[in-house]
């Protein structure tokens, strides 16, 4: 990279005209309206050729749907959207032999409707989808407890209740494997590490196509008949559902891809692109973080995506791979599920510990307490996380020898998971605190996540687990950790770094008033389910105990006012941002963070020169400690990086 | 935090006034109060009504458990919190950017991290050796242990009962009254139970709550899991995994009873079901299809042993019986 080109300085320089391929007219351009427009197609398509491949077989004439051709309908559905949008280009072009033609994203809002290589503009297309996933599955939650408002008198039959609970949780689960890493990550690593672009530009811009494509495949369930099975998708019950099925596997599949490819990008990039001196021990938390979630990303999906092969050769194939009495097994779904799923579960977990490690500093006006200690419960938790999925089926009947290995393997996650609290505690020791929404969100995170952790102890206790797993003690753990903890680390990360990422302020008193309603109702909202759980109400019920109705319509009530709070978020972000924009301040929060030293709004190539990287960000209160970085170094004042000869080197051109 | 604190450190000057009090001084008295009375209050006052309650010794164990993990917990919580909340309090500062904190207060101290990680690393595992002795000592603690169980109780007088989860209900069934079925758990008091759970359709989970027993209903897999019932009185029994439509519905409620009523009951029950579960086909612990003659055959033609032949509960000889000689045998051992 640094020995590539070295071009003469008067066209090195950004800003020199550049050789680009001219720009297409307009009825030839690709964006999401041709997208739509193949996708249909390729639906109407694959439905086609699935009624003629199976319209035939007994099972289709019994069950009253085809389950080939919606499977093959919602396949070439995503694969007219990925070819609408324009993912396929680069390929094709190289197939016949041509060089692919690099064009520069248009210079306004329409960017972000096109498939756009620039990793700050991925970023924000995945900060909108995952905000419209989150704002969906939400309505969903809202849903759901308005229906358990009375365990008698019923809003919805069970049947459109089972749906809206699957749902709810199947997009809150993709939502959240991605919320951090989608778009803050692809628009925040590069910068940190001192970086120009992303190693793999297309993949990455492929990932987001991915997973706005899993959003509509996903809500397509709902028109289908939805899927009973709650967002783990348990086999048996799999094998019998409707056709809403499909839309689940193929909508998981499809977001799973785009995990995969999202993971393999960002961590290639932390390891080959970091800037000359951005070694090991001056990263930043934050791409710690990123880096053990991406790695856990491209190493666990793939699980998922054999399960969902799996499944769909079931329910199309008639393959009966989950099916105890035909020689296959209900158990195998489980495992590959959960050896996915647990891994997830620290997905969901790491990017918010990166976060508000990140970000605690700034606001103590204090190094890092024990970057070392940081990084390894990083790393420790992300390979832990490999070997505790059997926890989710301590009493179905596998191997119960193993229960106690699995018990501790669980239980020693509470170790790297301490290490963070040890950071975070330390670096508040005789700190001068500023309370700005991040750092409130980011304490509240502390808050929450003690909770979620010390609760995730319990149910890794066999015989407690007895009692507790499948019930609502369960669900109000998890929430406490992705809700308390990640969601919470989130919009601490969207208010520190919306100066950055959009050049306006959002409101601080909004802000303030949204972290307290969020905080305070959360807790209402999530704190009684333990009380619920252990009461004996098993999770996805319908209907319930009628002395547990005070309890649950206080949750129901405090869940609607934690709704509300996020329309707090919603009129102060579109108001600061769209509507009466203010200019932020370079570096509003005094960071020594790298990428607070970029001009705002970034140049798409980052950095004029690579920067040379002297130090960690966290060096406060060091008057001798040398600058983060030198961002004119003139030792490398030529150095361009570009594959092709292009300058400047405009971002995924090779 | 004035460079006069600052340089009276440097010299190793005691650090006094009220300037810069000894802040753990403070911390420490208010978490071990806090540590005290939770676990006190926890302990008498709220412990004892924790679910599963105790009619069973593995519900009794489950809710042990339960309330010495919130004794650790608490201490823990307790300490995070007083910590954090002193922390917010005092060391706050004003709007805008205050001078950074340098000097040892900002150093991150060796002794700390290595402290911190030695008490959480013995507390980890010392939570993973009481789990595993809670585990085995209550003879899997009524969780269900698969075919094969390893730990289960050393009495040879265990009940069996095979629990059948379909959707959305579950029948139980008494190999040794004659194979009767009911839709209500009978349970003899002071009694050792095994319950052999399985699945018709899809995968369920029997949990019976007051008992503290809980295991997943697979298709043809028979999930054994152990209670030793120690009260008389009625339990909840619940679906704890989502098994479609009904899942919320899917729960009846048992009893446990004196040894004498439930003997008087389960002859009773046998008695009347007699003339027909002899057309029964023979027991197995899963429904297979294929494994019995159970597919297609109206009664029982077969020639083999129908339920009857099972050895009653309570009898004097102990010998293993081998159920059915074409599934995996299971075998259970009576009185």
């Amino acid at each position: 990279m640094t020995t590539l080109d070295v071009a003469p300085p008067e066209t090195g320089r950004p800003g020199a005209p550049t050789q680009r391929s001219p720009r297409r007219p307009a009825w030839m351009s690709q964006h999401i309206g041709t997208a739509v427009i193949l996708a249909v197609a390729g639906y109407a398509f694959g439905h086609w050729m699935g009624n003629i491949i199976a319209g035939t077989y007994v099972r289709v004439g019994t069950a009253q749907w085809n389950d080939v051709s919606i499977v093959l309908g919602l396949l070439f559905a995503i694969l007219g959207w990925l070819l609408g949008i324009g993912a396929f280009n680069y390929g094709f072009a190289k197939m016949i032999g041509r060089e692919p033609a690099y064009r520069e994203d248009p210079d306004n809002w329409t960017k972000y409707f096109r498939y756009s290589v620039e990793h700050k503009t991925v970023g924000m297309q995945y900060l909108i989808m995952v905000l419209v996933f989150f704002f969906t599955a939400g309505l969903l939650a809202m849903a759901i407890r308005t229906e358990l408002l009375s365990p008698t008198t019923h809003i919805y039959g069970p049947g459109t209740y089972i749906q809206i609970v699957g749902e709810h949780g199947t997009m809150m689960m993709m939502m959240a494997s991605s919320l951090i890493l989608g778009p803050l990550g692809n628009w925040l690593v590069p910068i940190m590490i001192g970086a120009r672009r992303m190693a793999f530009p297309r993949i990455e811009a492929t990932s987001f196509w991915c997973f706005s494509a899993g959003y509509f495949v996903i809500l397509s369930a709902l028109a289908l008949g939805g899927f009973p099975t709650g967002w783990t998708g348990y086999a048996p019950l799999q094998d019998q559902a409707a056709a809403g099925m499909d839309s689940y596997l193929v909508g998981f599949a499809v977001v799973a891809l785009g995990m995969i490819l999202a993971g393999f990008n960002i961590l290639i990039t932390i390891v080959a692109y970091r800037a000359p001196g951005m070694t090991w021990g001056r990263v930043p938390v934050f791409v710690w973080s990123m880096f053990t979630t991406a790695a856990l990303l491209a190493t666990a999906t793939p699980t998922l995506v054999v399960g969902i092969y799996f499944g769909l050769l079931d329910r199309s194939a008639a393959t009966t791979l989950f099916i105890n009495s035909h020689g296959g097994s209900s158990y195998l779904w489980e495992d590959l599920f959960w050896f996915f799923g647990h891994p997830e579960v620290y997905i969901m977990a790491l990017p918010g510990f990166g976060i508000v490690a990140e970000i605690l500093p700034v606001f103590t006006r204090k190094p890092l307490f024990a970057y070392r200690v940081a990084a390894a419960g990083l790393v420790g938790v992300g390979l832990l996380s490999y070997f505790v999925w059997q926890h989710h089926l301590f009493q179905s009947g596998i191997n119960p020898d193993m229960r106690p290995l699995f018990m501790l393997t669980t239980e020693l996650i509470s170790i790297p998971t301490g290490f963070v609290f040890l950071v975070a505690l330390g670096t508040l020791y005789k700190a001068k605190m500023r309370f700005e929404p991040p750092m409130l969100f980011s304490l509240a995170m502390y808050f929450n996540f003690l909770i979620g952790g010390i609760t995730g102890v319990f149910l890794s206790d066999v015989p407690v687990d007895v009692t507790v797993h499948g019930s609502f003690f369960s669900m109000a753990h998890f929430h406490y950790t992705i809700l308390g903890g990640l969601v919470f680390a989130f919009f601490a990360g969207v208010y520190y770094w919306t100066p950055k990422l959009t050049g306006k302020t959002l409101n601080r008193k909004l802000a303030v008033a949204h972290f307290w309603t969020m905080f305070i109702f959360f807790n209402l909202t999530f704190f009684p389910l333990f009380i619920i759980g252990l009461l004996d109400q098993p999770r996805r019920v319908f209907e319930y105990a009628t002395r547990l109705t005070a309890l649950n319509d206080w949750v129901s009530i405090s869940a609607f006012c934690l709704g509300g709070s996020f329309i707090i978020f919603i009129v102060n972000f579109v108001w600061s941002i769209w509507i009466d924009p203010k200019r932020a301040p370079a570096n509003p929060w005094d960071s020594k963070g790298l990428e607070w030293q970029t001009p705002t709004p970034v140049p798409s190539y980052n950095f004029a020169r690579i920067p040379v990287v002297y130090a960690d960000p966290y060096h406060y209160g060091e008057p001798d400690a040398p600058p983060v970085a030198d961002l004119e170094p003139a030792t490398r004042e030529f150095v361009i990086a570009a594959q092709n000869g292009q300058q400047p080197a405009p971002v995924g051109a090779d | 935090m004035s460079d006069y604190g600052e340089s009276q450190r440097q010299t190793g000057a005691p650090v006094s006034g009220p300037a810069e009090p000894s802040h753990w001084r403070r911390i420490i008295p208010i978490w071990l109060i806090l540590s005290l009375a939770g676990d006190l209050i926890w302990w008498f006052a709220i412990g004892p009504h924790i679910p599963p309650g105790d009619m069973s010794t593995q519900a009794a164990g489950s809710q042990f458990d339960f309330n010495v993990l919130f004794l650790a917990a608490w201490v823990v919580v307790a300490g995070v919190w007083t910590y954090m909340g002193y922390a917010v309090y005092t060391w706050r500062a004003s709007r805008g950017g205050p001078e950074p904190v340098g000097g040892p207060a900002a150093a991150s101290n060796f002794r700390v991290q290595a402290a911190w990680i030695s008490i959480t690393t013995v507390v980890v595992l010392a939570a993973f050796v009481f789990g595993t002795v809670e585990l085995i000592v209550p003879q899997g603690a009524g969780g269900g242990e698969g075919p094969n169980p390893i730990w289960k109780p050393t009495s040879n007088k265990v009940l069996p009962v095979q629990v059948i989860s379909q959707q959305w209900k579950f029948t139980y069934r008494y190999p040794t009254f004659g194979g009767m079925e009911t839709n209500t758990l009978v349970l003899p008091n002071n009694a050792w139970v095994s319950f052999h759970v399985t699945s018709l359709d899809v995968i369920h989970s029997f949990w019976a709550y007051q008992i503290g027993v809980k295991a997943d209903a697979n298709p043809g897999v028979d999930d054994v899991a152990y209670a030793h019932t120690r009260q008389t009185g009625s339990f909840t029994v619940r679906c704890s995994e989502l098994c479609g439509l009904w899942h919320g519905a899917m729960y009846d409620y048992g009893k446990v009873v004196s040894p004498a009523q439930f003997m008087a009951w389960g002859k009773r029950m046998e008695r009347q079901q007699a003339d027909n579960t002899k057309y029964l086909p023979p027991f197995a612990w899963t429904y297979v299809p294929t494994a019995n003659t159970a597919t297609g055959v109206f009664a029982n033609t077969s020639g083999q042993a129908p339920y009857s032949k099972i050895q009653k509960y309570g009898a004097t000889s102990a010998k293993k019986i081998v159920t059915s000689p074409s599934t995996a045998a299971s075998t259970f051992t009576t009185g």
